[in-house]
């Protein structure tokens, strides 16, 4: 979903506050969720995600969102998958030194987040993955309170 | 500045011993304590050869001896596959020489790099630079699998952990932090052109204390940039190189253009090499004269003179350019102080 990951970023503001209206809305359900079902649903719930923020963002389910801090341009279509981009081979045309058909994902999160009105956030670190997340739910790590609400890891808040 | 006493006696014995570590030095090296002193560095970069001959490495640095003040030993560039980095710095150093190593995300987990961070620190490496690393796509193993664990900005994060905390990322402890100076790379020439200050910035607040820059061959952008990281007080943390290169003609010029990731040539470059009769001397001349305007710039600590198969010529433009003033850099040969001869 190319293009709709395109219109993502270009109308990066709209969904920065969608975002930040729906996300709480979806915890808060989920902490419901998971006192009454416990895991027994994490399953479709983790479709659920998988379905929607893979057809908006083209979401690869790292399980470590930060789309809220990346101008709504998922770092993980990132040939190199850096979280702290651009890299330096960034085509003359804006385009991904390794897949020149696609435009660089940090070229599409720096313009993002200057539409944003938290965008500025682009400009903290990000420290690289946890790998063990990977497929798992964002949105169900921090009903859990396995993560802080804006994704940050709270171990990684403790070490860098 | 002053705390760099230029004498002997800051100078070990056997040139591959540490050097003393100066007050305020993060590093044992001597890198270190050019840009600390306030000279304006020359780095180059050494290709590692595709061979398991030690005396190779060394003929290939000796090329630059009396030049350049640090040598960068790339990380399997272009992912090709060479020599690596590491093998080729501990080698380096033990004759004296202050080798950079560079570590590419591309190949190795954060396991292996922080085991490879100690190796280094352990063989008297004392400078690394820190890289994303080019796609393997674009070497000759385009079937191997890509790693990028960490980025170039997680990767100075986790070496500065190293040193600062005495650390792992697990948070087991270290019994001797490695001692070393952060290095990170900074493109001001392609997009986003508008973002790459505050790359810089995210780069420096990482841990990087100096950066070597890709290619420059644009004078304005570069200008630009460098007004808008000393606006934003960068120039102050960091000691930023700006990467130069000698193009040996408008063809090669022309192919790395459309071939190199992040090489970006103006026209008139390309067209000076055209209509030069003699394009090899042209291109050094090019590479001198922007050296010498690099140096003019506030806020520049430094010039790193890339010159792929063009290697034997690193002296000709740096002599060419003036650069150096009346500093003689260090060599194994010829060494009046720890950093080299300045009078």
């Amino acid at each position: 979903m190319y293009k709709i990951r395109l219109f993502a970023v270009k109308h990066a503001r709209f969904f920065e506050g969608l975002y930040a209206a729906v996300n709480p809305a979806i915890v808060a359900v989920l902490k419901g969720v998971d006192k009454i079902f416990g895991k027994t649903l994490d399953r479709p719930i983790t479709a659920m995600e998988a379905g929607l923020k893979g057809a908006l963002f083209d979401c690869k389910m790292c399980g470590n969102c930060a789309l809220s801090k990346t101008g709504m341009s998922c770092p993980m279509n990132c040939p190199k998958t850096i979280r702290n981009g651009p890299c330096g081979g960034v085509r003359a045309d804006g385009t991904c030194e390794v897949k020149p058909e696609m435009k660089c994902v940090w070229v599409q999160g720096w313009d993002g987040a200057s539409r944003m009105k938290t965008g500025d956030k682009i400009k903290n670190i990000e420290f690289a993955v946890d790998h063990r997340q990977q497929g798992k739910s964002t949105w169900l790590r921090i009903a859990r309170g396995e993560i802080n609400a804006d994704g940050t890891a709270v171990r990684e808040a403790e070490n860098v | 500045m002053s705390d760099l006493a230029l004498n002997t006696e800051n100078y070990g014995t056997n040139p591959g011993d540490p050097l003393p570590r100066l007050e305020g030095h993060v590093s044992h090296g001597r890198f270190e304590r050019v840009l600390k002193a306030g000279h304006f560095a020359v780095t180059t970069e050494i290709a590692p050869p595709d061979s398991a001959d030690p005396d190779e490495v060394l003929k290939r640095a000796a090329m630059f001896d009396g030049y350049v003040d640090a040598i960068n030993a790339t990380d399997g560039s272009g992912a090709h596959c060479h020599m690596s980095s590491l093998a080729v710095c501990a080698i380096l150093t033990r004759i004296g020489y202050s080798p950079i190593l560079q570590i590419s995300c591309r190949d190795r987990n954060r396991i292996s790099i922080q085991g490879d961070t100690l190796g280094a620190a352990a063989l008297g490496v004392t400078n690394v630079l820190c890289l994303s690393g080019d796609d393997v796509g674009a070497g000759d193993h385009p079937e191997a699998k890509p790693v990028f664990d960490l980025d170039s900005i997680s990767l100075a994060q986790t070496i500065r952990t190293m040193r600062d905390k005495s650390e792992f990322l697990s948070g087991r402890k270290l019994d001797l932090a490695p001692r070393l100076f952060i290095g990170s790379s900074i493109n001001p020439f392609v997009p986003p052109i508008e973002n790459r200050a505050d790359q810089l910035a995210k780069k420096i607040a990482s841990g990087a204390e100096y950066i070597q820059s890709q290619y420059c061959f644009d004078m304005p952008v570069l200008k630009d940039f460098m007004a808008r990281a000393q606006d934003m007080g960068l120039t102050e943390k960091s000691y930023i190189i700006i990467g130069v290169g000698v193009l040996p003609s408008a063809k090669t010029a022309a192919w790395m253009r459309a071939n190199v990731p992040g090489v970006h040539i103006p026209d008139d470059i390309i067209k000076r090499l055209e209509q030069a009769e003699k394009p090899k001397l042209e291109g050094r001349k090019i590479c001198a004269e922007i050296m010498q305007q690099v140096k003019e710039i506030d806020g520049a600590a430094g010039v790193h003179v890339m010159a792929y198969r063009q290697e034997k010529w690193v002296g000709d433009v740096v002599k060419r350019s003036g650069v150096l003033g009346d500093r003689k850099p260090w060599s194994p040969e010829d060494h009046s102080t720890s950093i080299g001869t300045v009078s």
